[in-house]
């Protein structure tokens, strides 16, 4: 296994904390605002601050990756996968900045306090607007959805990869030995 | 892993079976936690869907405690409650301002202010350092249920029947019959009288909270808003004009500003701190944490509590939530009645338009 059909180990720390961190901030998501029940009030607790983890991570990995470049696809990968690979590549990563951001900006447009626990208050990046909270609001579910999505196409290219064509595109995250 | 058959052919086959299960299970744990999975399960917008088929649906209002009166002034502190909690609004002579809103409640922002016997006094609290203290209050001893879901099947129960426009007696005695626990919020309700005014009411938290102190203790404590201004001598219950309270207000508060003292009780060791059913006896230990002083009122179309979601459980520092199962409901709900009216006054495609004038 050489250093260049592997991501670097910090990178590959780096994708599965946060692939735990943002497959539990979706089902989170999800789950808060579809009960009644007192797992409302906690899950809400748990959603700003690990928001706001997986916003400071995503920056943290989007100049990581920039200065390092991740193992080049399979030559005979076709054209199309290596455009759809790319393209959800480039949809995760902003989805990571942007899901974050847009919860800031829409607990401030609702004047709402962004608190974290502990004490720890965000500032407001928005002025107080109803319209502007209700369009930011709408557009958290629906990214939620897009983001989700991605997810599942990723991880279902990540099993082909690692299943099928057994090409070493999973290994080169996993590290270790390819899946047989 | 491997498939039955040795056959490369067969095991691909068995690969991508494996594939497509994995990411359809992922998919359908999503979509359970989603409450896609489970249209039975009773969620924050069914509440509020029944809210609105009870008292219709007016664009740009509160689904519930839709009429009322934009209020502002400030909070004085006593500092008698500093020794039992850390937040900074109740240090020695600290004035905080407030927004408040004065309310009755049901879903219909032209009912008759006559119509129901509570009014509600909802408070944002704006700390000076950036954190805030919301709590909404009704003028009534108890809740009438203390489950949400219960609270869903009341609003179910009390659906008016097209025919008549009013829910149907077997129904509504039937979930009473099924809700014992409704039994203090009835004995109350029987002979309570529609007040002419706002002012002359005592509010309360009903749900309870927990204060936190310097050395981390915490205290069960209810919390009430009693008025300064004496009880009505002169006019007595609502009747009349169906926008009264307001011009009760308006007369009020051009005779000066209006009082309340914010009194915390304080839970005794067995109290029920997770039932909104259940009073607390009235011997119990009551702090006067200062003075809530009202001094301007603006109808709430334009006024600075239209755009604020009086959701319970956004406290400061020093001040938690309980166990009581309807704060959480609450909040889950108000996010839901919020989106849907910011919705409607941003004109967001598929809501519907908010009528002008609004009041």
């Amino acid at each position: 296994m050489s250093r260049e059909d592997t991501f670097h180990p910090f990178a590959r720390v780096l994708h599965w904390l946060m692939a735990i961190a943002i497959l539990a901030m979706l089902f989170i998501g999800a789950g808060m605002v579809s009960t009644l029940s007192t797992k409302h009030t906690w899950l809400l607790a748990i959603h700003k601050p690990l928001g706001i983890t997986i916003f400071v991570l995503a920056l943290i990995r989007l100049g990581f990756r920039l200065t390092h470049p991740a193992p080049p696809l399979p030559a005979d990968l076709p054209v199309w996968q290596k455009l759809a690979a790319h393209g959800s590549h480039v949809m995760l990563y902003a989805l990571m900045i942007a899901m974050p951001l847009i919860g800031w900006g829409m607990l401030s447009a609702g004047d709402y306090p962004v608190t974290l626990g502990a004490g720890i208050r965000l500032p407001q990046i928005l002025p107080a607007n109803p319209a502007l909270f209700a369009w930011l609001r709408e557009a958290h579910r629906y990214l939620a959805w897009l983001f989700f999505l991605t997810f599942l196409a990723h991880m279902g290219a990540a099993l082909m990869h690692g299943l099928i064509r057994r090409d070493g595109v999973l290994r080169s995250m996993t590290g270790g030995r390819q899946l047989d | 892993m491997t498939g039955p058959s040795a056959h490369p052919h067969t095991r691909t086959v068995w690969r991508w079976a494996l594939i497509g299960l994995i990411v359809a299970a992922v998919a359908a744990a999503f979509a359970y936690v989603g409450g896609w999975l489970a249209p039975k399960r009773v969620t924050p917008a069914r509440v509020i869907d029944a809210m609105q088929a009870n008292a219709g649906v007016y664009p740009g209002f509160r689904r519930n405690h839709a009429k009322g009166i934009c209020v502002t002034g400030r909070f004085e502190s006593s500092g008698a409650l500093a020794d039992a909690t850390t937040a900074d609004l109740f240090a020695t002579g600290r004035s905080t301002p407030v927004v408040g809103r004065l309310a009755i409640p049901g879903g219909n922002p032209y009912a008759p202010d006559n119509s129901i016997p509570i009014r509600s006094f909802a408070l944002r609290f704006d700390l000076a350092d950036g954190e805030q203290w919301r709590t909404g209050m009704n003028a009534m001893p108890v809740f009438p249920v203390s489950t949400p879901l219960a609270f869903f099947e009341q609003q179910l129960a009390t659906h008016p029947d097209p025919a008549t426009g009013k829910p149907d007696p077997a129904k509504v005695k039937a979930f009473f019959a099924g809700h014992p626990e409704t039994a203090a919020f009835l004995a109350w309700f029987k002979s309570a009288k529609p007040s002419a005014s706002y002012v002359t009411e005592t509010y309360r938290s009903i749900n309870a909270f927990y204060l936190r102190d310097a050395a981390g203790q915490r205290h069960a404590v209810r919390w009430q808003v009693v008025p300064e201004q004496p009880p009505a001598g002169d006019g007595g219950t609502a009747a009349g004009d169906p926008d009264l309270l307001a011009a009760d207000l308006a007369k009020r508060l051009g005779e000066g500003p209006l009082r309340w003292h914010l009194q915390m009780i304080f839970a005794a060791p067995d109290d029920p701190v997770d039932d909104a059913t259940k009073a607390w006896p009235s011997d119990r230990r009551t702090v006067d944490a200062g003075t809530i002083v009202i001094d301007r009122m603006e109808a709430q179309a334009e006024g600075p509590c239209r755009d604020v979601n009086y959701d319970p459980t956004i406290l400061p520092r020093g001040m938690e939530v309980s166990n009581d199962p309807l704060l959480a409901a609450r909040s889950a709900a108000y996010a839901i009645s919020y989106l849907r009216r910011t919705s409607e006054e941003g004109h967001l495609p598929g809501t519907q338009r908010a009528k002008e004038p609004q009041r």
